[in-house]
């Protein structure tokens, strides 16, 4: 862990219209770290995850990455710099087919680490090479998510921001993903920032954690130390490991 | 038989003039979810460019073959040029500042997008039409006239061909555009999902001026085939062949590529049979009859896109 963080956000406020989504935040995320960020539905989450892709920008606050301020920046320009999301919802483009879906996440590095990168994410997720003539529209929920995070991969990230990869999927694709993003993590140093409303599985993932209440982080620590927490297990581990 | 397969012949070519102006419409309909009402005008602002050039560079019927060819290459390639930088700012000046705006706000600056250049094509060039003498005459004729000389006669002329083949290749060229390369490709991400895509590092708002350059270039080609096949043009012509290639697009299925071009055939050859066979005076009405049949019982068009999808 360095001392200068991959992404340092201070005093981060997002509005839609009118509306605060969020009122102040303050995060870090380290080189080589899985950070996680839990909390119920509609505590901005997500909208911190699209803040720091400038999508919907910030209105106050600062967002640093490796060190230079990309608030304001516009998206493509803020994602053509070695971040990359998988985003809520998956997104994948349904009338292109798996490998085209691939080239898209690829435009962004260099055309001949193409077939490099396609061999790494086949390799990742078996699944998608089977299915790569197929068009996005007609994969599974969980084959989607796999798309999604390969998708992302394939611009050879340095920060992975992963939302609510875990939403909707079987139980044992929800394993394999989290495996995936661990596998990621721990051969290639991969940072990974990673929104979850899964608390357990998010928790026992990452090295830190954050939790979110109405646009505010109201805890933060390690990973065992929030799931060991009582406050934490009544708040979002209540009705077991989900 | 001679008769049926004349009209064939004529509403080709005018289905390919069609197919050619639907192309931008079904594009930007397509990335952007609006009906670029001015883009008829561009079409007409195409063909006023290539006739000021035809004008310029003086080329007439008299100039020689090789020179001919070359010329009219030329004022191709510059009508393309210039009706892409009007497009262009159509889009820039009309459309891009009410992005995130209404749903119909858009959609009244391209009604006064189309008006602003029609008024100001009537004002700088005058109301009047602007003849042109045929610059390539000379035809095929496909049967003779029989023993007695009296059957009909089918003919080709060379602008027919002119016309077909040059759609064929443009259409080729560009389906290969969108569907193969880099630029295509960013071209149906942000129409399938734009969020998505400039999360992905494309920039869409320049992706979006593309699909009006390129929709432009393409309204100019036609504007070309339109001068050297009709001879005659003004400053309203816009209007009807954008409603008909509208009508097209929508035919063939709003934002399909291949349903521009086929709706586009579909309605030169109904408009061009019905005249025809029936009376020309309704061809517009069968046309539009045949729109609202379809449309009846296809919504989303002939080619449309189902919008089922698994998320």
């Amino acid at each position: 862990m360095s001392a200068q963080p991959l992404l340092r956000i201070r005093g981060l406020q997002t509005f839609y219209g009118k509306i605060q989504a969020l009122h102040g935040v303050d995060m870090d995320v380290y080189e080589g770290e899985i950070v996680t960020l839990i909390g119920a539905n509609g505590a901005g989450k997500s909208t911190l995850m699209m803040s720091i892709c400038g999508d919907p920008q910030a209105r106050e606050g600062s967002i640093e990455y490796l060190g230079e301020n990309i608030t304001g920046k516009p998206t493509y320009e803020i994602m053509r710099t070695g971040i990359a999301q998988s985003p809520e919802g998956r997104r994948i483009f349904p009338r292109m087919t798996v490998l085209e879906n691939l080239l898209m996440g690829g435009m962004r590095s260099q055309p001949e680490h193409f077939e490099e990168e396609l061999k790494r994410v086949f390799d990742l997720f078996p699944r998608l090479k089977e299915r790569q003539h197929q068009r996005g529209g007609t994969l599974s929920g969980g084959e989607q998510q796999m798309l999604a995070i390969a998708r992302a991969l394939m611009s050879r990230p340095k920060l992975l921001l992963l939302d609510e990869p875990s939403l909707g999927l079987a139980p044992i694709i929800v394993k394999q993903i989290f495996e995936a993003i661990a596998e990621l993590n721990r051969s290639d140093g991969l940072t990974v920032f990673l929104v979850e409303q899964n608390a357990y599985h998010a928790l026992k993932l990452a090295h830190r954690g954050y939790v979110m209440v109405n646009g505010l982080i109201t805890m933060q620590g390690s990973g065992a130390e929030l799931l060991a927490r009582d406050d934490v297990k009544a708040a979002y581990l209540e009705g077991g490991r989900h | 038989m001679e008769y049926f397969l004349q009209q064939l012949i004529n509403g080709v070519t005018l289905g390919s003039i069609y197919g050619l102006i639907a192309i931008g419409y079904t594009m930007v309909y397509g990335i952007i979810g609006m009906i670029n009402f001015a883009h008829g005008d561009i079409f007409m602002i195409g063909s006023f460019i290539a006739l000021i050039l035809v004008v310029a560079l003086g080329i007439t019927a008299a100039t020689p073959v090789l020179m001919l060819v070359l010329a009219l290459g030329l004022v191709l390639v510059l009508a393309m040029a210039l009706t892409a930088v009007w497009g262009w700012s159509v889009e820039r000046i009309a459309y891009r500042p009410l992005r995130g705006s209404f749903r119909l706000a858009p959609l009244i600056t391209a009604i006064g997008a189309s008006i602003t250049l029609q008024n100001f094509v009537q004002l700088s060039q005058g109301a009047r039409n602007k003849p042109l003498q045929p610059l390539i005459s000379g035809d095929f004729q496909l049967t003779d006239g029989g023993a007695d000389g009296s059957a009909f006669i089918v003919n080709l002329s060379y602008v027919q061909i002119l016309i077909v083949l040059t759609t064929v290749t443009l259409m080729a060229g560009f389906t290969y555009l969108i569907n193969k390369t880099s630029l295509g490709r960013s071209q149906r991400a942000c129409e399938q999902d734009r969020k998505m895509a400039a999360l992905l590092g494309v920039n869409v708002d320049r992706t979006i001026s593309l699909t009006f350059v390129m929709g432009a270039m393409l309204a100019a080609v036609a504007g070309v085939m339109f001068l050297l096949y009709y001879g005659v043009i003004d400053f309203y012509i816009g209007f009807l062949a954008g409603v008909k290639a509208f009508t097209a697009a929508v035919l063939g299925g709003i934002g399909s590529l291949p349903g521009a071009m086929l709706g586009g055939l579909l309605i030169g050859l109904i408009e061009t049979f019905w005249s025809g066979y029936f009376s020309v005076e309704y061809k517009d009405v069968a046309a539009f009859s045949i729109l609202a049949i379809v449309l009846i019982f296809m919504p989303e068009g002939l080619l449309g896109k189902p919008e089922v999808e698994k998320v």
